[in-house]
């Protein structure tokens, strides 16, 4: 049972490449386009939500911001492994946004259920 | 002495595994842009090994949303002074 839409998986740290920035203009613009888009966050990409950045000092955008905006998009559903949070020490709880825990387990389904991955 | 730098997340542990095998115990370790994760509580085991001072750069883990105190940071003014102060600086990306 394959969905119409897009899942989005960023790996990536926020501000060290323009990865993270990228899938958020991607999520954007397929949201624009009315395709139903969501986002997976593994391995360093869970990073990319964590709370409190300010990245002014290195002359960037705060990317809390832009994601701050993803329910006005209508991007409402966000999957965080589970495994890359724990890696990290981090909970749901020092996330700028409610997300979806996903195990190990429930990947392939999750990848399964999207016409389209697109993998930045 | 060293200057070591390393930009790298977590995920590419092989960068830190191996920078800490070069650190000598009179170097100093820097952390910059994505290596700055590596501060922190869940990565402390993976520290350990550091011989050398540890260093985190203030703007790139206040970018990140990352709490530097329970470790020595510097600005970039003091990055400066690091590279001056020390014989030479070696990158690790």
């Amino acid at each position: 049972m394959s969905v119409d839409g897009m899942l989005i998986l960023t790996r990536s740290a926020p501000y060290g490449s323009s990865a993270a920035r990228d899938a958020l203009d991607v999520a954007l613009t397929c949201s624009v386009f009315e395709q139903p888009v969501t986002l997976l966050f593994l391995d360093d990409g869970v990073f990319q939500l964590m709370k409190d950045q300010s990245p002014g000092d290195i002359a960037q955008k705060n990317l809390n911001a832009v994601q701050q905006s993803l329910p006005l998009y209508d991007i409402e559903r966000l999957c965080v492994g589970k495994s890359s949070l724990e890696r990290r020490g981090l909970s749901g709880d020092d996330l700028i946004l409610p997300v979806e825990i996903v195990d190990d387990s429930s990947l392939p389904a999750l990848l399964a259920q999207y016409r389209h991955v697109l993998s930045i | 002495m060293v200057l070591h730098t390393l930009n790298q997340a977590p995920a590419n542990s092989a960068c830190l595994e191996s920078a800490l095998k070069a650190v000598a115990s009179d170097d100093t370790l820097l952390l910059i842009e994505d290596g700055v994760y590596w501060t922190l509580p869940a990565f402390e085991a993976q520290l350990a090994s550091l011989r050398g001072r540890l260093l985190v750069l203030e703007a790139d883990a206040k970018a990140r949303g990352i709490k530097t105190e329970a470790v020595e940071s510097v600005d970039d003014a003091g990055f400066v002074a690091l590279c001056v102060s020390h014989d030479k600086v070696v990158s690790w990306f």
